[in-house]
């Protein structure tokens, strides 16, 4: 699948389309198929976003999405040398499948 | 310590407020982020993989407590409560927002300090030897040079838009622990016949191409100085590439053209500039000199009390030699067996700022090993110091060891790294303070870069470790005999990479060879050059 993520604009925090708009949650992302050059536009143009791109990603079987890329992965938790830090309810699943 | 006069606060000042209005344009949507970017640059201000990062200059390294005290502040009020201090003496914070990074400026600029030239292609903070102005072997103290270079450097219309990104290093003794020849130009401050002058190395650096700077001027008289760094720049602005960033750095220029055509270059530019009269008055040189005057020493005891074995050890592995007797300089070290190395909390940055305040004249400074110093401190304070620091998480006895590891910030937060480096710092640090092998392996410098650019100063580690991406995973190459001292040289790699177990094994057995062969008294990097690569490589891959 492919997802789109990006960072906030005031607040520089990594973020994730969830369809109607931008979420802190990476299990929230969705497959925007072939809309993602669309989205991105529009959504850089309304500064909803900051630096927006598209990803590859997957879903496993409990339906969490995943990164295709370590770098998307760690983007999606925060440091992983400092899990105190990262997204609070995002880690649910923890940490073993960023790296 | 230098403090702004009228021009410096006018021009800071003014700095912090068109930023403000910059910052409320891109947030008002009046700016693109093409068009912000390179603006937000100027202004030290990253976005990094998670945030926004905010690097603050540390001119030279050096800081008194009132400035720490802002940076802890900051970090509270700003950030998450912890700041990051790097290899060339600044310091990072990681999760700044933009819509509160002007106040962030406008603190900072109430302690005459700023985050300008900390990105972009301009001349980038001027770093130096952490014990200047301390230290028992030096010539005189390098920070006024640093300083005039500094102020040259700072707004120089025709610099602002290098090649690429310069950077520049002065020391002022034999002993180079700026790490000054892997730096685009290193200046050694000397005295021939009673006349102090500067000898000019151009052309070094780390990076994907690391280069030693070769000498390109043996003395050049003092008040000539900024003359000829001006020439320097000017044939490297003039001739260096823009066609290829990663060819655009003045090493590769100085590689092309050859050492001795550069240097004439410079020397037809320098007799130019000569004529046109570029060289700063020498009443500014000693009006900036004497802001560096020595502290009032007093007499006091030369030695301590080492009955405490913990407190002995610290002082022989943390304290250096003070030009005056009775004082030695003392290191903070920033890196916890485990820790993160350069990591200091709010707490502990204040801790650091009452201790300057009470016990080194309220001097600080920022090494560019991710530690930090306390450069006068008298012996018979020293107890105390390091009972305070002991108790802050801060008494780490650890310099110039294996625990003492340079690592970048590497995949955990730059969008620029393939790997992470942090946790292999964490691991090694770990593993050799749990088997007490680091007083064994004593002075071992370790240094890890998360990528090719090499913040990391892995080309310079007696052991250096690269992390590179390997079909989406990390993985580390090894390399060895690297120095950025004053036997400066750059480390060789050993072979194929290890993913992270591996390359933590790897370590152990590289230290295990020099346990076996080293020769008495021999360090890790000296029985490497003595034994050469094989020995490692046979026990890496054999």
């Amino acid at each position: 699948m492919k997802i789109l993520t990006g960072n906030d604009l005031r607040s520089g925090a990594v973020t994730w389309w969830n369809g109607t708009g931008w979420s802190l949650f990476v299990d929230d992302a969705v497959d925007v198929g072939d809309e993602a050059e669309e989205i991105l536009a529009r959504e850089e143009a309304a500064r909803r976003v900051n630096v927006p791109y598209a990803i590859e990603a997957t879903i496993d079987a409990a339906g969490h999405v995943r990164p295709a890329h370590i770098k998307d992965r760690v983007r999606a938790l925060g440091p992983t040398v400092r899990r105190d830090l990262g997204v609070p309810t995002a880690n649910k699943t923890g940490w073993d499948w960023v790296i | 310590m230098y403090r702004y006069d009228q021009y410096d606060q006018a021009m800071v000042d003014a700095r912090v407020e068109e930023f403000r209005d910059q910052a409320r344009r891109r947030l008002e949507g009046k700016l693109t982020e093409d068009q912000f970017k390179p603006l937000r640059l100027m202004n030290g201000l990253y976005l990094q993989l998670h945030a926004y990062m905010l690097r603050v200059a540390i001119p030279y390294g050096t800081l008194d407590a009132r400035q720490m005290e802002i940076l802890a502040d900051i970090a509270d009020k700003y950030d998450r409560g912890y700041g990051h201090f790097t290899t060339r003496q600044n310091i990072q914070y990681n999760w700044i927002k933009l819509e509160d990074c002007a106040d962030a400026l406008a603190d900072l600029a109430t302690v005459e300090m700023h985050a300008i030239q900390t990105s972009g292609n301009c001349i980038r903070n001027i770093s130096s030897d952490h014990f200047a102005g301390a230290a028992a072997d030096e010539v005189v103290d390098p920070r006024p040079y640093a300083e005039l270079m500094r102020q040259w450097s700072s707004f120089h219309p025709e610099f602002t838009y290098l090649p690429r990104k310069f950077k520049i290093a002065v020391i002022a003794s034999e002993k180079d622990r700026a790490a000054m020849r892997l730096h685009d130009i290193g200046v050694r401050i000397v005295a021939r016949d009673g006349e102090v002058g500067a000898q000019f190395y151009a052309g070094g650096g780390m990076g994907r191409t690391p280069m030693i700077a070769p000498l390109i001027r043996d003395f050049v008289p003092i008040d000539q100085f900024i003359t000829y760094a001006e020439a320097c720049l000017r044939v490297y602005n003039r001739y260096g590439r823009r066609d290829n960033k990663y060819k655009a750095r003045i090493k590769i220029l100085v590689h092309e053209l050859g050492a001795a055509e550069y240097i004439r270059q410079v020397e037809e530019e320098f007799a130019h500039l000569l004529s046109v009269g570029v060289e700063p008055p020498r009443e500014e040189l000693a009006r900036i000199t004497a802001y560096f005057a020595p502290p009032a020493f007093v007499d006091g005891p030369k030695t301590v009390d080492r009955s405490d074995p913990d407190f002995a050890l610290w002082v022989d592995r943390n304290t250096h030699r003070h030009k005056h007797d009775a004082y030695v300089s003392a290191v903070i070290s920033l890196k916890p067996a485990g820790g993160i190395p350069g990591d200091a909390t709010s707490e502990q940055m204040r801790v650091v700022a009452r201790l300057a305040r009470e016990y080194s004249f309220d001097e600080l400074r920022v090494m560019h090993t991710q530690n930090l110093l306390l450069p006068h401190v008298r012996i018979a304070d020293l107890h105390a110091v390091w009972t305070a620091l002991d108790e802050a998480g801060l008494g780490a006895p650890n310099m110039d060891t294996i625990e003492d590891i340079i690592a970048c910030p590497g995949l955990d937060y730059c969008s620029l790294a393939n790997a992470r480096s942090i946790p292999l710092a964490q691991r090694i640090s770990e593993r050799f303070a749990e088997t007490g092998r680091t007083e064994v392996v004593g002075e071992l410098k370790l240094k890890i870069s998360g990528c090719i650019n090499a913040c990391g100063h892995h080309h310079a580690g007696h052991i250096g470790i690269l992390g590179v991406d390997k079909k989406g995973t990390e993985n580390y190459q090894i390399s060895l005999g690297g120095s950025e001292a004053e036997d400066v040289s750059l480390a060789k790699i050993t072979g194929p990479g290890f993913d992270e177990d591996g390359v933590i094994a790897a370590v152990e057995k590289v230290t295990d060879i020099y346990l076996a062969t080293r020769a008495d008294g021999e360090r890790f990097l000296d029985t490497y050059r003595r034994i050469g690569m094989e020995p490692f490589k046979e026990a890496l891959y054999g």
